[in-house]
């Protein structure tokens, strides 16, 4: 605790992490009407921005990192919340309740938000040290990334999910020769039905991108710089560019060294709580109840900024459960593709629309005939009532969900108030 | 630097400058204004910016485009004058827009 001005004793919140999880908590804690000091803390040395953009409209260069910004500096100072970036936290000490800098100094904190996020998973593979090499997760990366980018010659994306295919499609864009490397059967092969794999793997095939499924990378090679690709069978591939995209880790080391209750993510409770009561997380780094889904751990922007509400409320002593649906989005080339839901233990899918052809239709994931899912192609519409369906557990008819004539909206009309 | 009035269900109206270039949502994400919650950040991906263009103001706001009014159409009962406030930017004529924020 620190003495304010008027000697009245004043408490410190301090938010590890300046991701989006942080610019939602920090103005939402003074909304819940939290008047003492709100310090957030980030290794990176930018204010929150909204990473999704970065492999799509910031590569692609329409986008500069200022607009990036999830909230204008001036916002942030309007809710007096402090920032001290570029310093990262070595440790958290729950007895003293204090966090340590690398620099050694100490802060001590009253209330304390773990929003440390992510960080991308690597591989351990010879001349991966090589300068080309690249993994993508902040905007240095993308600068060094792009000036990497030459037009006409190869670019290798390792790892065929989403974050690989939308940097695929932004590097074709921007003139190169894409090769995409996925170690598993098809792209996507992680989070979507082989019928939505299938379309994607035909859309970039399309855009000209070379697309190889089940290959192993087993080293880059090159002269002071990348130059090729080694596969396990023998193939070398010319790659003056090497994207890794092969996964996240969550930043759970800080919460785990404390003490705190951990699972492939921070465990926390409905309200963002983790097992100390003067600590909460939010975000990409935490194990947390849906009531749809069970306990899951989610790389998602909404799930951050919901779960951030949550966690300001239980900062200042409110319940605010939260129970949003998860939902995801991702842009590659002319498609819009927007899931509703999270697609786990499906048992069968059905298709709305015509995937073999064109670049518009919707996967439904069924579960036991109950919807729990939508991977929505090109129809926003349908992802906007697939949302509501799911979150509402209205009954679905597996023919009615696949004949386009039948209108989904109707589903509502007809549900039991 | 263009004025933005949000006005609430109750009536209550707060009212932002709001750079040109911007949009109507990153102005109500800079005031934390209520009931815009815009979960994706202007990709007209979430339809959580959803804002009634007063009337006045509607030649000037201009009309969606087709993705926007399918993911307006998505949301349940959108009203003619419904837009996604992501999708507005700010430009000189939109100086003193009045918006209402659904409830």
């Amino acid at each position: 605790m620190t003495d304010s001005k008027e000697g009245i004793v004043e408490q410190t919140c301090i938010i590890i992490g300046a991701s989006h999880a942080a610019a939602q908590l920090a103005p939402s804690l003074r909304q819940e009407g939290w008047e003492g000091r709100i310090v957030v803390i980030g290794d990176e040395p930018h204010l929150p921005y909204h990473r999704p953009p970065l492999s799509k409209a910031y590569l692609l260069g329409e986008k500069n990192s200022n607009d990036l910004l999830i909230r204008t500096a001036d916002a942030y100072s309007r809710f007096n919340i402090e920032f001290r970036l570029g310093e990262r936290v070595a440790s958290i000490d729950r007895d003293r309740k204090c966090v340590t800098l690398q620099d050694g100094s100490a802060l001590p904190y009253d209330k304390l938000a773990l929003c440390t996020g992510t960080r991308v998973r690597t591989v351990a593979l010879a001349g991966g040290q090589l300068p080309g090499v690249h993994y993508l997760r902040g905007i240095a990366d993308i600068d060094r990334i792009r000036q990497h980018v030459r037009p006409g010659e190869h670019a290798a994306i390792v790892g065929g999910g989403y974050i690989g295919l939308e940097t695929a499609a932004v590097l074709k864009r921007l003139g190169m020769r894409v090769t995409v490397l996925e170690m598993a059967p098809r792209v996507l092969a992680r989070v979507t039905a082989p019928e939505v794999s299938d379309f994607f793997e035909r859309v970039h095939r399309e855009e000209g991108v070379d697309i190889r499924t089940g290959v192993t990378v087993e080293r880059f090679e090159g002269d002071g710089c990348v130059e090729r690709i080694v596969l396990r069978d023998g193939v070398v591939l010319p790659a003056s560019l090497v994207v890794v995209g092969v996964g996240v880790l969550p930043n759970v080391e800080l919460a785990e060294q404390a003490g705190l209750t951990v699972d492939n993510g921070i465990v926390v409770d409905a309200c963002a709580r983790t097992t100390d009561a003067d600590i909460v997380a939010a975000g990409d780094c935490t194990m947390h109840p849906s009531p749809y889904y069970g306990r899951i751990r989610l790389e998602s922007v909404p799930n951050a900024m919901e779960q951030a509400k949550a966690a300001a409320a239980a900062l200042c002593g409110k319940d605010k459960p939260y129970h949003a649906l998860p939902w995801f989005w991702s842009d590659q080339y002319d498609i819009k593709l927007q899931i509703a839901g999270l697609n786990v233990g499906y048992d069968q899918v059905i298709v709305r629309g015509q995937r073999d052809t064109g670049r518009s239709f919707t996967a439904f994931y069924l579960k036991g005939g109950k919807l729990v899912a939508a991977d929505c192609i090109n129809r926003a519409q349908e992802f906007m009532l697939s949302k509501r369906l799911i979150a509402e557990g209205i009954a679905v008819d597996a023919m009615q969900l696949s004949d386009e004539k039948f209108s989904l909206k109707s589903l509502f009309e007809t549900a039991p108030q | 630097m263009p004025v933005v009035k949000y006005m609430q269900v109750s009536g209550e109206i707060t009212e932002v400058d709001v750079p040109l270039g911007s949009s109507v949502m990153q102005g109500a994400v800079d005031n934390m204004i209520a009931g815009i919650v815009a979960e994706c950040g202007g990709a007209c991906s979430c339809a959580t910016c959803e804002v009634y263009v007063d009337d006045a103001w509607m030649s000037a706001v201009g009309g969606a485009c087709d993705i926007e009014r399918e993911m307006l159409e998505g949301l349940g009962e959108p009203r003619s004058n419904s837009r996604l406030s992501c999708q507005i930017e700010i430009t000189p004529e939109l100086d003193g827009l009045v918006v209402a924020i659904p409830g």
